[in-house]
Parts: C-alpha cells; sequence; structure tokens
C-alpha cells in the first residue's frame, strides 16, 4: 500500500465521515433535547438525494436543486414535527420507535409513487468533475474534496451556533434541563420544531451533497440510519462531540475495513461499536446510564 | 404477570379448539395462511417476552429469527440432513448462543441505547449473510428439503404434509405459550418483572439483574429461533430480509397491535396483522403506505392494542369479571 493510495482511502473516509456526521448530529440533536429517537431521520437523507435528483433534472444544476431542496426539507420536517412527534414527547421509547417505523413505511412508498424504485444518478458539476493526479494512476475527484469541505464548514458553524448564539444557548438549556427551559418561560415547542427542522436539514442536505458520488437508491435512508446510530451509540446520545469523533472513526473503520478485509467489511464498523461498548458502556461523551 | 381473567382463558380455549378445527373446513390458501400466522404469532409472543414483561425494547428481533432459519437450510442443503432430531436442536443452541453474544453486549445498556444497539447488531449479521456467496447473498436459499422425525421406518412426524405441519406449529405455540407463563409465575420470572418495574429496588435487593436480563434475552431469542425454523420449514426459503430490521419492525408492530404484556395478544397481532397485509397487498402496489399509516393509528389510538381494547370492553359490561388488572 504506497502512500498516495493511503491518502486517498484516508480522505474517502474523512468524507465519509463528515457525511455521516451531518445525519448523526441531526440524531443526537433530536435526542438530547427533544427525548426522541427518530427512525426515520434516515428518511430524510433519501429524501434529500431524490430531491436533489429531481430537482437537478428540472432545473439542470446541482446548486439551484440544493438551494430548492434545503427548504423543502425544512417544510417536511416542520409537518413531521407538528403532525407526527409531537405526540410522542411524552410517550415511551417503544410507541416512538413504532411511529416513525410507520413514517419509513410512508416516506418509502411515497418515494416509490414519486419517483420510482430505479437507481438514479445525478451529475457532477462541470467544474468540480475533475480530478487531481496524485500518481500516474491515481488521482482523486475534486467533488469530494468539495463535499468534506462544505461539510466541515457546516459542523463548524453548527458549532458556532451551538457554542455562541442565543439560539444555541436555548438548544443548550433544552438538552441540559428541559423542565428548566420551559419553567424559565421559553417556548419549548418552537425549539423543538427549529431543533427537528434543522436535523432534517442536515440530514437532508447531506443525502443532496452527496448524491453525485454515490448512486440514488430506494434503501439508501435505512442504510445511513443504522450506520448513524453507531455513531451515536459511540459518541454518546446527545453529545455532538461524541457524534464528530464517532463519524470520523466509522468513517474510518468502514473505508480501510473494505480495503483490508473485502468480504467483511459490513460487519466492521460493528465491531469498533462492540468495542467501545465493552469500554464504556454510555458512550465516549455520553452521560452515564 | 399475564393477568389471564376466566373470560380470557375461555376465549384461549375457544381460539385453539376453533384452531384445531380449522384444517377440516379449510381451503389449502387459508390452511398455509393460518401455519404462517401461527408461526409468526410464536415469534412475536417470544418479543412479548422480552418487550412487555422484561421491560427490553429490542429492534433486533428478528436476527435470531434468521439465524434459527440459516441454521435449518445448512441443515437441509449443505450438511444434506433432514432429520428433525438433528436440526432442531442444533440450530436451537447455535440461535441462543448468538442470543448470548448479542444481549451480553446490549444489556450493558438501556432504553435507547438497547433499541439503537440491538438494531445495529442485528443489521450486522444481515449483512454477514448477505455478503457472502456461502450463504446464496442477497438471494437467499431455496430449502426444499423438510425436516422428518423418524424411528427407523416409523415416521412419527414428516413436516412436509401441510396437516403435519400445521398440527405442529398449533402444538408448539400452545406449548411456547404454557412455558412462557409458567417461567413468568415462577420466582424467576417475579425477578425479571421486578427489574421491568424497578430495576435499582431489584439491584438493592441483591439480585444479578443483568444476569436475569441476559436469561430473558436468551430465552426470547431462542423461541424466535424455533419461529424462525418453522418459518423456513413453510416457506421452504431464506434469505437476508429474514433478519431485516424490516422484519424486526413488523414483529414489534404485532406486538403492540395484539396488546404487550399479555403473550396472547401479540399472536392476536400477528393474525391481523397477516390479514390486512393479506387483504390489502394484492389490491395497490402501494399497499405499504397504507401499512405505514396504519402502525401510526395504532399507536395513536389503540397504545395498549386489541387485547387492552377487549379488557376495557369487558370493564364496561356490568356483569363481567374480565377487570383483570
Amino acid at each position: 500500500m504506497d502512500t498516495s493510495y493511503l491518502l486517498i482511502q484516508t480522505l474517502n473516509g474523512l468524507q465519509y465521515g463528515f457525511l455521516l456526521f451531518l445525519v448523526a448530529s441531526g440524531l443526537t440533536l433530536i435526542f438530547g433535547i427533544m427525548g426522541i429517537i427518530n427512525l426515520a431521520h434516515g428518511s430524510f437523507f433519501m429524501i434529500g438525494a431524490y430531491l436533489c435528483y429531481w430537482l437537478a433534472e428540472k432545473t439542470g444544476s446541482l446548486w439551484l436543486a440544493i438551494l430548492l431542496g434545503v427548504p423543502i426539507s425544512v417544510l417536511v420536517g416542520l409537518v413531521v414535527e407538528r403532525f407526527g412527534i409531537v405526540f410522542l414527547y411524552k410517550r415511551d421509547h417503544l410507541y416512538q420507535v413504532l411511529l416513525t417505523y410507520g413514517l419509513i413505511l410512508i416516506f418509502n412508498e411515497l418515494r416509490a409513487i414519486l419517483w420510482g424504485n430505479d437507481v438514479q444518478s445525478v451529475k457532477i458539476p462541470a467544474f468540480l468533475a475533475a480530478s487531481i493526479p496524485l500518481t500516474e494512476t491515481q488521482a482523486y475527484p475534486i467533488y469530494r474534496l468539495f463535499i468534506s469541505f462544505v461539510c466541515l464548514l457546516l459542523a463548524a458553524g453548527l458549532y458556532v451556533v451551538i457554542q455562541r448564539t442565543k439560539l444555541g444557548m436555548t438548544i443548550r438549556a433544552g438538552a441540559a434541563n428541559r423542565e428548566m427551559v420551559q419553567a424559565l418561560g421559553l417556548d419549548i415547542n418552537r425549539l423543538f420544531a427549529i431543533v427537528f427542522a434543522l436535523g432534517a436539514a442536515l440530514a437532508a442536505f447531506a443525502g443532496m451533497v452527496n448524491a453525485p458520488v454515490s448512486s440514488v437508491y430506494p434503501g439508501m435512508g435505512e442504510e445511513i440510519l443504522i450506520v448513524s446510530f453507531v455513531v451515536v451509540v459511540i459518541g454518546g446520545l446527545g453529545s455532538i462531540k461524541g457524534a464528530f469523533l464517532g463519524a470520523m472513526m466509522i468513517g474510518m473503520a468502514d473505508t480501510f475495513g473494505s480495503v483490508l478485509l473485502p468480504t467483511g467489511s459490513g460487519t466492521v464498523v460493528y465491531a469498533v461499536m462492540a468495542l467501545v461498548l465493552l469500554w464504556r458502556p454510555q458512550g465516549l461523551f455520553g452521560r452515564a446510564i | 404477570m399475564p393477568a389471564l381473567s376466566r373470560p380470557v382463558i375461555a376465549l384461549l380455549l375457544l381460539a385453539i379448539a376453533g384452531a384445531a378445527l380449522f384444517p377440516l373446513t379449510a381451503e389449502t390458501y387459508y390452511l398455509k395462511l393460518m401455519t404462517k400466522i401461527m408461526v409468526l404469532g410464536l415469534f412475536a409472543m417470544s418479543l412479548d417476552f422480552l418487550v412487555g414483561f422484561a421491560g427490553l425494547v429490542s429492534m433486533g428481533h428478528a436476527a435470531f429469527f434468521g439465524v434459527a432459519g440459516y441454521g435449518l437450510a445448512w441443515f437441509a442443503n449443505k450438511a444434506g440432513i433432514g432429520a428433525l432430531e438433528v436440526s432442531l436442536p442444533a440450530a436451537l443452541a447455535i440461535t441462543a448462543l448468538v442470543a448470548l453474544a448479542i444481549g451480553w453486549l446490549s444489556i450493558r445498556t438501556t432504553g435507547v441505547y438497547f433499541i439503537m444497539i440491538t438494531l445495529a447488531l442485528a443489521q450486522m449479521l444481515f449483512y454477514f449473510f448477505k455478503d457472502q456467496r456461502y450463504w446464496g447473498g442477497t438471494d437467499g436459499m431455496n430449502v426444499f428439503k423438510k425436516p422428518k422425525l423418524a424411528f427407523g421406518d416409523w415416521v412419527l412426524l414428516d413436516l412436509s404434509n401441510r396437516y403435519v405441519l400445521y398440527y405442529t406449529c398449533l402444538a408448539l405455540l400452545v406449548l411456547a405459550f404454557l412455558l412462557l407463563l409458567t417461567l413468568l409465575r415462577s420466582p424467576f420470572g417475579r425477578v425479571v418483572v421486578g427489574i421491568k418495574e424497578n430495576e435499582g429496588r431489584m439491584r438493592a435487593l441483591g439480585y444479578d439483574v443483568a444476569r436475569y436480563k441476559l436469561a430473558a434475552f436468551v430465552i426470547a431469542g431462542t423461541l424466535a429461533g424455533l419461529a424462525g425454523y418453522l418459518e423456513v420449514v413453510r416457506s421452504a426459503f431464506i434469505n437476508p430480509s429474514h433478519l431485516s430490521w424490516h422484519e424486526s419492525g413488523t414483529v414489534l408492530v404485532m406486538v403492540l397491535l395484539g396488546g404487550m404484556g399479555t403473550l396472547w395478544g401479540p399472536v392476536v397481532g400477528a393474525l391481523a396483522l397477516v390479514m390486512l397485509e393479506d387483504s390489502i397487498s394484492s389490491l395497490w402496489d402501494h399497499w405499504l403506505l397504507l401499512m405505514g399509516g396504519f402502525v401510526i393509528a395504532v399507536v395513536l389510538f389503540l397504545p395498549d392494542g386489541i387485547a387492552g381494547l377487549i379488557r376495557s370492553l369487558g370493564r364496561r359490561a356490568p356483569k363481567s369479571e374480565a377487570a383483570d388488572d
């Protein structure tokens, strides 16, 4: 394994990790603040990817597709929160799992009705379609670097919002003590709606920006959901920092796992999760359970 | 404890008698459908033991269903062994071991973590079977060789006969119910339910809580394995989707729909869900859309399931003795 090959795989691992972070951070935020386990979170990723494919076909531009797609996914998130999740705030996790499972079935069928069951692809914009040559035979596509860059930017933005703004302060307070936030007269319902829509938008955006490098296919939502669960379990539920670290670990483990163990690649990330669990059942940054 | 009031016992006996007489009149199609319902009912009942009594919400219960199914497929297809007395105990033992490993890892956690970890570990097994050619990959395998229980020339049970299979499933379903009922009424069962009610107190009383949870997890997993074994006998087919999170979700829906914490309720849930699926899936390609809406409606409007509905009806009737809790 030479250095340029190693570099390519490392970059791929980072890129996958960043992408996972966008999905997992929403999942962990929604749990940390709202106390909701949302199985349909992966559906937002799928919806993002299909919206991107559909809007890019219609408008001819990936950028326009993303620009239009993000507000649509925020809207979808708000509708789901107001008409579904809102009934779950005081219910047991079991009901949360089942209701959001029902949502997955609905989203999958709506997708089948609107866009069919075929695998689709999205074109990379011309000026990002090139690759950076590393050796005579190996090159790294610029678009993948672009994904990493955008995701990193968003992660940084999320950090600033949560650590430096008034909204972020409310979010952190909500995660620490929901009742107290309510007692202080902050509108918790509004906060919940914002957090849920933000999480949905992050996942959908991840689906959009990733659509040109992976294909757009029916089971993509569930796939990323389960890996995001692994990320969140490793990082500790409710912890953004943990989600970031977990996403990086899983991004790397998955990429190098499929290089080193081509036949057992599907199981590597779960082995990492099992190891972390043996050591710290509450995850790296989770509160003791 | 699943409180069995007299009307419920009467209804259950009636249901068993009805199921026993059912093959006399039924067409083959409905006989097979009923077999499927009983197999899935057993599967759902095993999950109810975990969710409704031990308080462990597993989203990966299909793992055990599928592992036992692949176990039977291995014996029938790879080893060419059709002897029930070999393949059944072996498949169940393997399933119990897998349940022990998954349970050992996941009972370190509770609540949402437990849900996510059981889902993730089941998914790992899903990929294990999906990625490997040996197991037939995504396509899975046909399993035409049906297990037989025979002593010399004397065939006791030949599961290729659909009537024998039907009554075997019925008998095993009733036996599993009685087994779980007995377990729940034993000191072991009382501790398991006590842990669900108040884990801290049980720990303070000196019980090794983790060990009890693990035992409950293995029992439920092994019974799910029994269901998985019968499922492959019934359908003559196995593929990775038997272990999928979809399957785990469906069986959880059956438990809730029928009524958690009753053991018999989930069997009713399986009946209702399979009948619903059978009647709407042929009408519309996108019937899963309706199924999703149905699941949401059950969560919102029928949180105690059909069993809860029966109970509340019984309570409303003035002369009834159905006030069983």
